[in-house]
């Protein structure tokens, strides 16, 4: 181990995420650098100084913590009018969406320019397409197999995180085929199968850490398209070899019929 | 029909138990990425309405990363409607800090390491709300809300080793502040530096 590997690795190895071989590489650099030795020390002197639940942690002023509570006490239906009384403190910055109106939270959060999600994003949806590519090969699509939406919902119980909302957009020639359960980002993910004609569409559905609403995005990875958007705190993700157009509609079908679907869950 | 009632307050009670033990947590980064109390209340406010409104798809068992990423949403929506301006609120202007901070010509009665340690905590307090982001954001995560540097990557949504780099970036820029804090209150005589040296 080097310095420069040193320089990093002691981070980790102050807060707990070295296993035990590579924290041992670093303390036995550490043993015979002077300079890596006093980064260290002075590194979790700091660090003790700062961690949680020591003085640097705030509390929240009363006045806050009855706000809220009065928020969860109340149900939600009552919760909207109730928004009124919250009346901004000094200045109304965040007048726009937390004291306004449930439409105007939603068009506030449709402006949001969504945070760049970078080279994490673009994992992401390689991933996604790998895990496409994949359900394609023999007996690999399918884990419940099963044209009825009552049947593929419920199998998701337990199996993921969410509750993944199933349409039946038969009508619109989009055929539920079934379900099944995938990887993505070495998490557990919830796989919808749909077909038309001969091209199958995986919908991926994931929850959404942070909840924002974005409206589709399009990307061409080895040649399939997919969209990927978030709604109702759910992340979804839409591959096929399908024509653009005809991917387009299938996710403007998805998200009008998707708010209604989690009501019913 | 009879049964939403009930339904709906056992939703209530259920979202209650798992968000409210969070509050300070959230609140805490809240302080540190909004940079003024007012600010934060509101924010705080604005994430547990969203936290509520999608609450019935949320099954993880991560509530608090869950929470703080929504919070961090919340307020970038918030610098980003201030079109990419943050707030240029200066952390030691501000009053409950300023009450904190101890008026170091005055002698204090209490014994002496534990005036040294508040001095410290008020130091490095705002020297973290100093820090750019986001570095600010890293360190806060970790240190205040103690989030592995896998959750703090989901929140922030960079790879790991981002947040490693992130996190050595900022605990490097707060070691040199806190270097130049302790030779400046050493150089201005009133034997109240920093207590540790880094």
């Amino acid at each position: 181990m080097n310095c420069g590997e040193s320089e990093v690795l002691v981070h980790a190895l102050i807060d707990g995420e070295l296993d035990a071989g590579h924290a041992r590489e670093v303390e036995a650099h550490a043993a015979g650098c002077s300079a890596c030795a006093a980064q260290l020390a002075s590194y979790r002197a700091m660090h003790q100084m700062t961690m949680g639940g020591g003085a640097l942690k705030e509390t929240a002023p009363a006045h806050l913590r009855s706000r809220i509570e009065a928020l969860v006490a109340a149900p939600a239906s009552r919760v909207a009018s109730m928004r009124s009384f919250f009346k901004p403190t000094r200045r109304s910055f965040f007048g726009g969406f937390a004291l306004g109106s449930g439409l105007s939270a939603a068009v506030a959060a449709s402006l949001v320019l969504t945070v760049i999600h970078g080279d994490q994003e673009q994992a992401v949806a390689d991933e996604v397409v790998s895990a496409h590519i994949r359900s394609l090969q023999a007996g690999h699509l399918m884990d419940v197999e099963t044209s009825d939406q009552h049947t593929v919902k419920p199998w998701f119980n337990g199996r993921v995180d969410v509750a993944p909302p199933v349409v039946d957009l038969t009508a619109q020639s989009f055929t539920l085929l079934g379900g099944r359960l995938d990887y993505i980002d070495s998490e557990p993910i919830a796989a919808i199968v749909y077909q038309r004609r001969k091209h199958v569409i995986n919908l991926f559905v994931a929850q959404q850490l942070g909840v924002h609403e974005s409206r589709p995005v399009s990307k061409t990875i080895q040649g399939y398209n997919v969209r990927h958007w978030s709604q109702d705190g759910l992340d979804f993700w839409a591959v096929s070899d399908l024509a653009d157009n005809e991917l387009d509609e299938f996710v403007q079908k998805i998200a009008r019929a998707v708010p209604r679907s989690s009501n019913t869950s | 029909m009879a049964n939403e009632p009930i339904a709906e307050q056992e939703r209530m009670r259920r979202f209650r138990d798992a968000a409210l033990p969070h509050l300070d947590e959230v609140y805490t980064l809240a302080r540190y990425l909004m940079r003024n109390t007012d600010d934060a209340d509101d924010a705080v406010q604005e994430c547990y309405l969203r936290a509520l409104r999608y609450f019935d798809n949320y099954r993880g068992p991560a509530m608090k990363p869950w929470l703080l990423a929504i919070l961090r949403n919340v307020c970038n929506s918030e610098f980003a409607r201030r079109s990419r301006g943050e707030v240029l609120t200066d952390y030691a202007q501000d009053e409950s800090v300023a009450e904190e901070m101890p008026i170091w010509q005055e002698p204090q009665a209490s014994p002496e390491k534990v005036v040294l340690r508040q001095q410290d905590g008020a130091t490095i307090r705002r020297l973290v709300a100093e820090l750019p982001e986001p570095f600010r954001e890293a360190i806060v995560l970790r240190e205040m809300n103690d989030l592995s540097y896998k959750e703090i990557a989901k929140v922030a949504g960079v790879p790991v080793g981002t947040v490693m780099s992130r996190l050595a970036r900022a605990r490097a820029m707060l070691r040199l502040a806190w270097n130049a804090a302790e030779t400046a209150t050493a150089r201005s005589g009133s034997g109240a530096a920093p207590g540790i040296a880094l």
